[in-house]
This record gives C-alpha cells, structure tokens and sequence, in this order.
C-alpha cells in the first residue's frame, strides 16, 4: 500500500526532516509511526498526502507513483486516503452531518447514495444521533470521531492518522484506537503517527521509529498478533 | 531546494486509476446549484456589507449607465426635428414680381430638392395660431414678419449645403439664411463625441467594477482559508474550490446591475418633469425614454458578466497559494 524508497526530504531552511527512510506498508496493515517532536512523523505523513514533496527517493502509493503525480491528478489521489488530524479539522459553520459529507458532495456522488454513507460512518463512529448538530456542540472526543467518520466516508484504501490522541483523555484515546483497529480489520491500511508511548505499547502492532529524520527502528510484526 | 506542489510538472501522463471519475451530470449541477446557492446564502447573511458592496458598483455602474440614456435620448430627439432641417431664406424684397423670378431660379438648381414660399401673411397666422402670441401680435398694425423661402437641400452633405448656403445668401434681395442643419450636424457630432465618452468612462469604470468585487473576493477568500485547506486535502480539485467564490462574484456584479439600472432609472424618473416642460414650451410632446426590460436585462446580463471576471481574476491570484502546509 505504501513503499518509502530511501526517501529524504531537506526543507529550504537546511532542516533535514527525514533522511533515506525505506519501508513498506502492506494492504490491511495497521502501523504506528512514533518518535519525539521534531523527528519526521509530520514530515513522512505530508510527504504521503503531498502536501509536501520529497527532496530525493521514490514514494508509492496505492500503486501510484508519487514523482509522477501531476497537479490536476492530485485532488483525486487524495480521494483515496483518508486523513484524520490531531485538531480534527471539523468545519464550523455547518452540522456534523454536513462535515462528513463533504467528501462526498466533492466527488460528486448522487445525495442519496452519500446521504447511505454518511449515514453508515456516523453510525460506525457511534454520532448518528447528533448529525444535525453543530460540531461546536460536541465534545472533544466526539469532534474527534466526527473526523474519522469524514476521514472513512469515502471509502478509502488508506487511512492516515496525525496525533489523533493528542488531545483526548486515556479512555478516549483507546476508543479511538479501538475503531482505527476495527478499520484495518476490514481491509484499510492505518498509518498512525503518535508519541502516545503508553497506549502504542499496549496495542499489539508494527511500530516504526524515527528519530532526528531517521528510521532507527521497525518493529515489523514483531509485537503482531 | 523542495518542490512546491504549484510547480508540479503539468504532463498529461496521468495513471489509469487517478483520471477524474464519471461524475454523472446530475450530480455536477447539484453541485453547481449548492455552490450558487451556498454563496448567496453567504452574501445574504451579511446584508449590510453586500448591499455597500452592490451600491458601490451599482453607482459606478449607473453613471455611465445614466449618460448613454442621457444621449440616446437627445439624438432621438434630435432625429424628430430632423424634417425640419431645410434652409430658411428670409426677403427683405417684398415685390412679388421679384420674389417669384426667385423662386424660380432658385428651384431650378441641381442641389436643390425644393423650395416652397410662405408670404408673410400666412406666416403671420402660423405664428398666431402655434405659439400663443396672437393677441400680442394683434396689437400691430404692420405685419412685421417677412417672406420666406424654405429651401430643401438635395444634398446632405456639410460643404455642398455650405455652398448653397452661401449662393443664398448672395441672391439681391435676401435679408439673412439660417440653415438648421448645421446645428443639428453639430449636435450630432456632438452626441458622437459624448458618446465615446461615456463608452471611455464605462470602460473605466468597468474594470473598477472588477477591482472592486476582486477585493472584495480576495477577503472572502482569506475568511475562509482554514476551509479551503480541508477542501482540498479531501481531494477538492482547484474548480470546486474556486466555483462558490465566482458564484459569489456572479451575485455580486447582478446586485450591483440591479442597483444601477433603479439609479439610472431614478435619474431618468427626476429629470423627466422638468424636461418634459422645458420641451413642452418648445411645442414638443417628446417623452424621454427609459431603459426598457430588455435594456436592464442587458445591464445585469453585463454586471453579472463583470462580477464573475472580478472573483476570476481574485481566484487566480489567491486560491492557489493557499495550499495544505
């Protein structure tokens, strides 16, 4: 699903935020980044949304060759990952239901067939109830899960996670776990950058570490099932 | 040195999977129709800060607006008294003998269409009976008005009516030629002149119009950064992130068209009582005429037109540097 080959990326300051990290991601495969501030995990999850490009290396995604990816096929590579963010990004001037559906309403899909999708990731995300709220009404946690509800909506092969945990309290942060869990169970591959050591270590899943820009680690498989 | 996304290579080798989906036609128009209406939701919600914006272009809009009606009305008044144009040729010689031997050699010339003579006796009663003086005309015991000839060019060209003009006024016998088509070329040049003036000053003030809903887009746009940022990383492509923003320039230039067609009318409606006395007193029944329906539907048709190329050229400008970071 994802392949780094021996990626670097050097910003106009000088900063090297990652330097030659290779790895590989499979289909289905549930994997945390983690590492301290500063070490890369924002960098390599903008490199993969193309928010930024590398500075050297190869990236595929999907099957698609991220070097190769022009401006105009960017907006639809991007319907094919899912993105949840630390401060997740809801927009308030529009309800919940609103919210999720937005990445439905911009691949043009028939309102009825998104009014089915919405319907079934708020529920999977436990809100159905509260689609005609405002997102301001809601509590963290449930802003939080109103961003992976519009992260899932369309459906994508990837799932990418920024700190999703960052602001939320122990119990919360593991529900939220629970249900990036239940996604790669079905087939999504999940990329979840977090320097929540205490929850990661509890959760049975590929680690990769990075530190100063590179991969010192990679727990592959070892802790897996 | 990192590659922006903006300068990515524009090479239409695109990946089978990556082409832009069947988007079915419905589904493009409701999204056309919740983005137009969206963006006049948005423009209503903040009554006050669109109706300045729509007054000012409105405003900038009916002045030109108000001088084209201005002069469309002038020439065709100019055009009803365009049978009246003929040269009018006033005797001193009172001799009938002499005034016939005039008339005759007078309308034997090439150039001339023809002549009709009125003795100052009939003059006398059109006088009375046109313009109201009758009684104070009564009080007269000589006719003080002379014979007329009324000379109708063949020609209506300046130099040739020049030269008949001035054959006129050598004839023994002429008191004094005044020829009414000079006036009315003049004043048609005139109107010609003011025209391009007021096209120059439409012209002007239509690319202040789209400064102005630029502008005004461009704060829109910055207002709403934060959303454009999500758009975009849930695969927004630049035209769906760019069509409220024209909708909402669309809206603004037929508000502002709306605005300027009621001032122009306003002005129109303020002028009509005292030129209708004024040309009432010229024995003139002429009704100024307005703009019309089809004319103030151009005029939206046009403002619209000016709104969506001010938010082009804002979009152009400022959608693309506000990129996911």
């Amino acid at each position: 699903m994802i392949k780094f080959d021996d990626v670097s990326k050097r910003y106009p300051s000088g900063q090297e935020a990652l330097s030659h990290v290779s790895f590989q991601i499979d289909d289905g495969e549930l994997a945390f980044v983690t590492g301290h501030s500063g070490a890369g995990k924002s960098t390599l999850l903008k490199l993969i949304m193309q928010m930024e490009l590398p500075s050297s290396g190869q990236l595929i995604v999907n099957g698609q060759n991220l070097n190769k990816l022009t401006r105009r096929q960017l907006p639809y590579y991007r319907r094919t990952i899912g993105l949840v963010f630390q401060d997740h990004q809801l927009l308030f001037d529009r309800s919940v239901y609103e919210n999720v559906a937005l990445p439905l309403q911009i691949a043009g899909y028939d309102p009825r067939e998104a009014s089915r999708r919405v319907r079934a990731a708020l529920d999977k995300v436990g809100l159905l109830s509260k689609e005609a709220q405002n997102p301001l009404a809601l509590s963290t946690g449930e802003q939080q899960r109103v961003g992976i509800a519009r992260a899932v909506v369309n459906k994508p092969a990837l799932l990418l996670a920024d700190e999703p945990t960052g602001n939320l309290d122990p119990e919360l942060a593991a529900e939220i776990m629970g249900l990036f869990e239940q996604f790669s169970q079905v087939g999504v591959s999940v990329l979840i950058a977090s320097h929540d050591h205490n929850l990661i270590a509890r959760m049975h899943h590929r680690k990769l570490r990075l530190e100063q820009g590179r991969l010192i680690a990679d727990g592959s498989k070892a802790g897996a099932h | 040195m990192a590659i922006r996304p903006e300068q990515r290579a524009r090479s239409e080798n695109r990946a089978a999977t990556l082409q832009a989906p069947n988007t079915s036609l419905l589904a493009t128009l409701a999204q056309h129709q919740s983005a137009a209406v969206d963006s006049l939701h948005r423009l209503l919600h903040e009554p006050l800060g669109t109706s300045m914006a729509c007054l000012v272009i409105g405003i900038a809009l009916a002045l030109p607006l108000a001088l084209l009606l201005f002069l469309q009305n002038l020439q065709s008044l100019g055009n009803g008294i365009d049978q009246h144009s003929n040269i009018a040729v006033f005797m001193q010689e009172r001799d009938p003998a002499v005034l016939l031997r005039v008339q005759k050699m007078v309308g034997t010339r090439k150039d001339v269409k023809k002549v009709s003579f009125t003795t100052p006796d009939q003059a006398l009663q059109e006088f009375q009976a046109k313009s109201g003086f009758g009684e104070a005309l009564a009080t007269l015991d000589k006719n003080p008005l002379p014979p007329v000839f009324d000379v109708q060019p063949a020609t209506d060209k300046a130099e040739e009516v020049a030269a008949l003009v001035s054959y006129l006024q050598a004839l023994p016998g002429v008191e004094a030629v005044q020829a009414d088509i000079q006036w009315l070329q003049r004043l048609n040049a005139m109107v010609v002149v003011a025209r391009q003036l007021a096209l120059l000053l439409a012209l002007l003030l239509g690319v202040g119009v789209i400064l102005v809903i630029g502008n005004t887009v461009r704060l829109s746009i910055a207002n709403r950064s934060a959303e454009i940022v999500v758009v975009k990383l849930v695969g927004g492509t630049d035209s769906y992130v760019a069509r409220p923003f024209l909708y909402a320039g669309l809206w603004y230039g037929v508000g502002g068209g709306i605005a300027a067609v009621v001032l122009a009318s306003l002005c129109l409606w303020g002028m009509s009582g005292p030129v209708s006395r004024l040309l009432a007193s010229y024995d003139s029944g002429y009704q100024l005429s307005g703009l019309g329906v089809s004319g103030s539907f151009t005029v939206l048709l046009l403002a619209g037109a000016l709104g969506w190329l001010g938010a082009l050229v804002s979009v152009l400008r400022h959608l693309r540097a506000i990129e996911p970071r």
